[in-house]
């Protein structure tokens, strides 16, 4: 098991935002947790990457207990995040931005061929390289995020809604370029509220309500779902 | 669509503003481009001018009624506390109101460990109190961080202001520190002239200038090299989305800390040499004030582009000072400016490309209602 979260209770002062949710992540997979707007998918990927202190419960990294480990630490141990939203450098140009990906690595040698691979998957990142990233399009701002978080080569990347605000082409682009990643090889977390597509990309997946998970199953499974279909993919 | 697309006001705003971008690049491209022996001579001519200022004493620029030599000094101060302050609030984006702290225990430190009329009576020289003076900085430094630099934004700029006054109140109310009537006899910097007399002495204040001269030089110097290297690059990082840092293995923590610290430590040395100069302090020289107006050189100038801080530290010290024949109405007029500036330059005089770059993504943000 690459990531095994047990119990885990996260509160905001007095008020629970997760009530005790377990999940795991094996090698190699594709493992999706969608949930509405404040379901707590957000304070999930916050308390895997550190931002957010752990009340109850643990986190464990390949077989490790990261639970009260410093988040810059977890960085180090192979788990890199894509925040949501416009989590890039703003005033830094594409390159920098990617430059701070490999922040936290101590190997600097092989910083060429990882850059390959992020302009292999998202070429515009290339024609854009010395643009100052905060005045890049939504799109290209989000590519931007997870090419980021790609160079500090992790063993788990961990995508915050990363089809949020975009078109829908662009979002098909986004998930194959998803897939593109984990068969190169890292797994992949992946918090939407997308459900359609989040399911079709994994291989597991866990429903968030409420601060609890209700269900969980193959992404096939779910997307047959009948009561799925009818909460979050808008069929009845 | 907010009533001002509507108008195509922000086309028009953006458009004023991609022009105000490009006056400021375009002397800075034009010298970028400029041959390397060229920059150096340029570079050189305006130093001598520097050094030459209070001998020269240009008719417009000198100061009808004060000493103009002394004006520069403190001018010269001002610069100092402004490019400490600025590697806090510039390049580590840490809002602190209570900079004067780190000015006054840098003062005090020479005063108490200097001066043979302080309790302490070690009397030790100058050069000795301002390697203790920029230490003691730098460990208040850490000493406010370490418990407040998990606080951000707001939360944080109030209670560093909270610190400057403390550091002011302890010295106010404590015997070592000399209490309301301060410490006198404070050391000034070694050095002798040819007729036996001392070369920082009462009188004459243009030795003062050419020492904060030669600091503003080594500090400027200093903290270029500081931006770029991996702590500038982190600080920047920090700076621009303290969140995403932490996300790309920045130990953010540690990092404001340091800015803190070497902050601090920046502000300790201009209030030593302050201290020197002065002769005499007391806790009337280190009011809230000076915080403010310490914060509004680097903001007015431009946080994060030390040229420009220095230009804001140079209008904040002189321009009262060449205009005191206006008396108390130039506080008036000075407070107008900064609201002014605030409107229509909330980026500074002379800003950082990143910064103009990262007001702007802020105020998308904000327009498209996403969380800042």
């Amino acid at each position: 098991m690459l990531l095994e979260i047990s119990d885990l209770v996260v509160a905001y002062g007095r008020i629970q935002a997760l009530h005790g949710i377990s999940l795991t992540v094996s090698e190699g997979e594709v493992v999706t947790l969608i949930g509405a707007n404040g379901a707590g998918k957000s304070t999930t990927m916050r308390a895997i990457s550190g931002l957010r202190p752990v009340s109850r419960g643990s986190i464990r990294f390949d077989g490790q207990d990261l639970t009260h480990v410093r988040a810059d630490l977890r960085v180090v141990r192979g788990i890199s995040q894509a925040p949501e939203g416009r989590g890039i450098f703003p005033g830094m140009t594409v390159m920098e931005n990617l430059e701070m990906g490999t922040y936290a690595r101590r190997d600097r040698g092989n910083f060429r061929a990882d850059l390959d691979r992020v302009f292999g998957l998202f070429p515009r990142l290339q024609e854009r390289r010395t643009q100052v990233a905060g005045t890049m399009s939504g799109g290209e701002q989000q590519m931007l995020t997870i090419g980021r978080a790609l160079m500090a080569r992790p063993r788990l990347l961990l995508l915050d809604e990363p089809s949020m605000g975009l078109a829908p082409k662009l979002i098909q682009q986004i998930f194959s370029i998803i897939r593109e990643i984990n068969t190169q090889g890292t797994t992949v977390l992946l918090v939407e509220q997308n459900a359609q597509q989040a399911l079709s990309v994994a291989d597991r997946a866990y429903i968030l309500e409420t601060g609890s998970i209700v269900k969980e199953g193959t992404g096939r499974e779910l997307l047959g779902d009948p009561a799925i279909k009818e909460a979050y993919l808008g069929v009845a | 669509m907010t009533i001002s697309d509507r108008l195509g006001l922000a086309d028009r705003l953006r458009a004023l503003d991609d022009r105000r971008v490009q006056l400021v690049t375009r002397p800075r491209q034009w010298w970028n481009g400029l041959p390397k022996p060229v920059q150096w001579v340029a570079f050189g001519a305006f130093a001598v001018l520097l050094v030459l200022l209070p001998i020269l004493d240009p008719p417009i620029l000198s100061t009808p009624d004060s000493d103009f030599p002394t004006v520069l000094f403190i001018v010269g101060v001002y610069c100092l506390a402004a490019l400490g302050l600025n590697i806090v609030v510039g390049l580590a984006g840490l809002l602190d109101l209570g900079y004067v702290g780190f000015y006054a225990v840098g003062a005090y430190s020479v005063a108490v460990f200097g001066s043979p009329s302080s309790q302490l009576a070690t009397a030790y020289p100058w050069l000795v109190c301002v390697p203790i003076a920029i230490a003691l900085a730098m460990v208040a430094g850490v000493v406010l961080g370490a418990p407040t630099l998990r606080l951000r934004g707001d939360y944080l700029a109030i209670v560093t202001l909270g610190f400057g006054e403390i550091v002011r109140l302890t010295a106010l109310n404590s015997g070592v520190l000399g209490g309301a009537a301060g410490i006198s006899d404070v050391p000034a910097p070694p050095g002798e002239l040819a007729d036996g007399s001392r070369l920082f002495g009462v009188i004459d204040a243009k030795p003062y200038y050419w020492l904060a001269l030669g600091l503003i030089f080594v500090i400027v110097a200093a903290s270029r090299n500081l931006e770029r290297s991996r702590v500038g690059r982190a600080w920047l990082a920090i700076r621009e989305d303290e969140d995403a840092a932490e996300l790309m293995g920045v130990p953010t923590f540690k990092f404001k800390l340091w800015a803190f610290a070497m902050g601090a430590a920046v502000g300790g040395l201009a209030g030593a040499v302050f201290a020197g100069q002065q002769g005499f302090i007391n806790p009337e020289s280190f009011i809230i004030q000076l915080s403010i107006l310490f914060l509004a050189a680097v903001v007015v100038g431009g946080a994060g582009n030390r040229l420009g801080v220095v230009v804001g530290a140079i209008l904040v010290a002189y321009l009262p000072e060449r205009f005191r024949e206006l008396a108390e109405y130039r506080i008036l007029v000075f407070g107008l400016a900064l609201i002014v500036m605030s409107v229509f330059r909330p980026q500074g005089l002379l800003p950082s490309r990143r910064r103009a770059v990262e007001l702007a993504a802020r105020q998308d943000q904000v327009e498209a209602g996403v969380n800042v």
